[in-house]
């Protein structure tokens, strides 16, 4: 068919069509005789300064923040690659979770990542390391992070079994992050209570009933009932001694 | 004769650009790029002599294919709109020609761009990546010429021009990424959508050139590429110039003038 302003194809000279096609056949089996691209994990360098991101960010640390967050979520992922998170070098990780929330402090989602994704490595070590991160940043805005701490906190009970260590997280949100609902500022009782420390958890529970801090009549009420539990846990763990 | 009707339109296509002051355009984009790079550079705290030549490299293979390709599509509309071309045209002239003359022009200033960019690399970098680079830079910037002379001559306007050259070069760079991701997909692999779309991306890559593989900063900051990649980039650019040229030709012998 021919458009208009356009004349016939017959008018373009046969050596023109030539070129062409030969040209065509010639790309075509080029590429197709080219090996096809492999997949190959990339080292994790470590993030660019903080100055730099800022000025590259031109006024949008939040936005580059996020897309920065992308790149490192993706990175376990890479074209036609995923690589086991054992296999990341979690120091750079965390370099480039706290690069993230210094570029946007009032983000989660590093911490989700640290908290909930790359704590997930079958690997004691690297799941403390990120624990670790995770308890550094609460202790910089405790009334932000908590959460994430408190998830920590479970983690190092359950996963790595490390009672002190988990006491020792509940115990900074309850001593620094004041706005945390009261079952995360509470955890370090049920804490000593799992672990069998009833007689410092009641101490705790009790103190906590009788200093007022707790308003909800259904907290109250339910608090109330997991002390009187204690105290009758205590009582048959005694009377079976005997 | 015809030799010479060729190179005289090469000739005035050079004189255009030096006319319009291309070349100092094109030369404060490269300062402006080589002072981002050096306050990269201050600012780093570790590998900043990496950082400086890497962004450096990056940015400025973006900018000159950005400003040549703009200079390609711009002045061939001119020629369009103030009737150069009928003039030119009507002399002993073959369309063929007068494309060829374009195109040698251009890629002569293509050339000449891909050596201003290289002079910097070559203090920053090793000599001999610093050249392997600049030899990649010009081959892609010489298919990039014949890219932009076929859509101008194409589509004759410079907005669908301009789209489809940037378009085109955004999903040459990305297509072996997107390739890998599509053959090993983390969830899904095995739907008949999937299958399609690998087929296209499969497809896709056997008629655009994998400009991924030119003109590397990680050459550049890493290791120095090996001459049988820059010997591959050379049979692609050939390739891929011939076949555009030979497209342009042809929608120019069709067009009513």
């Amino acid at each position: 068919m021919i458009g208009l302003g356009e004349r016939s194809l017959t008018v373009v000279p046969r050596a023109v069509w030539l070129a062409l096609l030969v040209a065509l056949i010639l790309q075509i089996v080029w590429q197709g005789v080219q090996p096809r691209p492999v997949a190959s994990a990339a080292a994790l360098t470590a993030p660019p300064p903080l100055a730099v991101l800022r000025v590259a960010s031109i006024g949008e640390p939040v936005v580059l923040a996020q897309l920065t967050t992308l790149y490192l979520q993706a990175f376990d992922n890479q074209p036609g690659i995923s690589i086991p998170f054992r296999d990341l070098d979690y120091q750079r990780v965390t370099q480039w979770l706290a690069t993230i929330l210094a570029l946007d402090p009032v983000g989660q989602y590093p911490l989700l990542m640290a908290a909930q994704v790359y704590s997930q490595v079958p690997d004691p070590a690297r799941e403390r390391l990120m624990l670790q991160f995770v308890h550094a940043q609460f202790l910089l805005d405790p009334n932000r992070r908590w959460r994430w701490l408190a998830h920590a906190a479970i983690m190092a009970k359950h996963r790595l079994h490390d009672a002190p260590l988990a006491l020792n997280y509940a115990w900074d949100i309850e001593r620094l992050a004041p706005a945390a609902p009261g079952w995360a500022r509470q955890m370090r009782i049920f804490i000593l209570e799992d672990i069998g420390e009833l007689e410092s958890a009641k101490i705790l529970l009790g103190g906590l009933l009788a200093s007022g801090e707790i308003k909800d009549e259904r907290e109250l009420r339910f608090l109330a009932e997991r002390l009187e539990d204690m105290k009758n846990a205590e009582k048959s763990s005694q009377s079976s001694k005997k | 004769m015809r030799h010479l009707q060729i190179a005289t339109i090469a000739y005035f296509t050079l004189l255009e650009a030096l006319r319009t002051r291309l070349a100092w355009l094109f030369v404060i984009v490269l300062a402006l790029i080589l002072v981002t790079a050096y306050f990269i550079q201050q600012l780093a705290i570790t590998e900043s002599a990496r950082l400086q030549v890497g962004f450096a490299a990056a940015a400025a293979r973006v900018a000159t294919v950005f400003v040549l390709s703009l200079h390609i599509l711009t002045s061939m509309v001119r020629e369009f709109n103030d009737k150069g071309l009928e003039l030119t045209l009507s002399f002993d002239l073959r369309r063929s020609h007068y494309i060829l003359g374009r195109l040698c022009g251009y890629t002569l200033i293509a050339a000449l761009f891909a050596l201003i960019t290289t002079l910097p690399q070559l203090l920053l970098a090793p000599p001999q990546a610093a050249l392997q680079w600049g030899l990649s830079l010009a081959l892609e910037l010489a298919i990039m010429t014949a890219l932009s002379l076929f859509c101008i001559v194409t589509f004759t306007q410079l907005m669908p021009a301009a789209s489809f050259v940037f378009g085109f070069y955004v999903l040459a760079r990305a297509l072996t990424a997107i390739r890998l991701i599509s053959d090993t997909p983390l969830v899904g692999g095995d739907t008949l959508s999937h299958r399609v779309i690998s087929l296209l991306v499969d497809a896709l890559a056997l008629l655009l050139p994998a400009l991924d593989r030119f003109a590397q900063s990680a050459w550049l900051v890493d290791s120095a590429a090996s001459w049988q990649v820059l010997g591959a980039n050379a049979v692609q650019a050939l390739l891929y110039i011939v076949l555009l040229g030979a497209a342009a030709m042809s929608d120019f012998y069709r067009r009513n003038l």
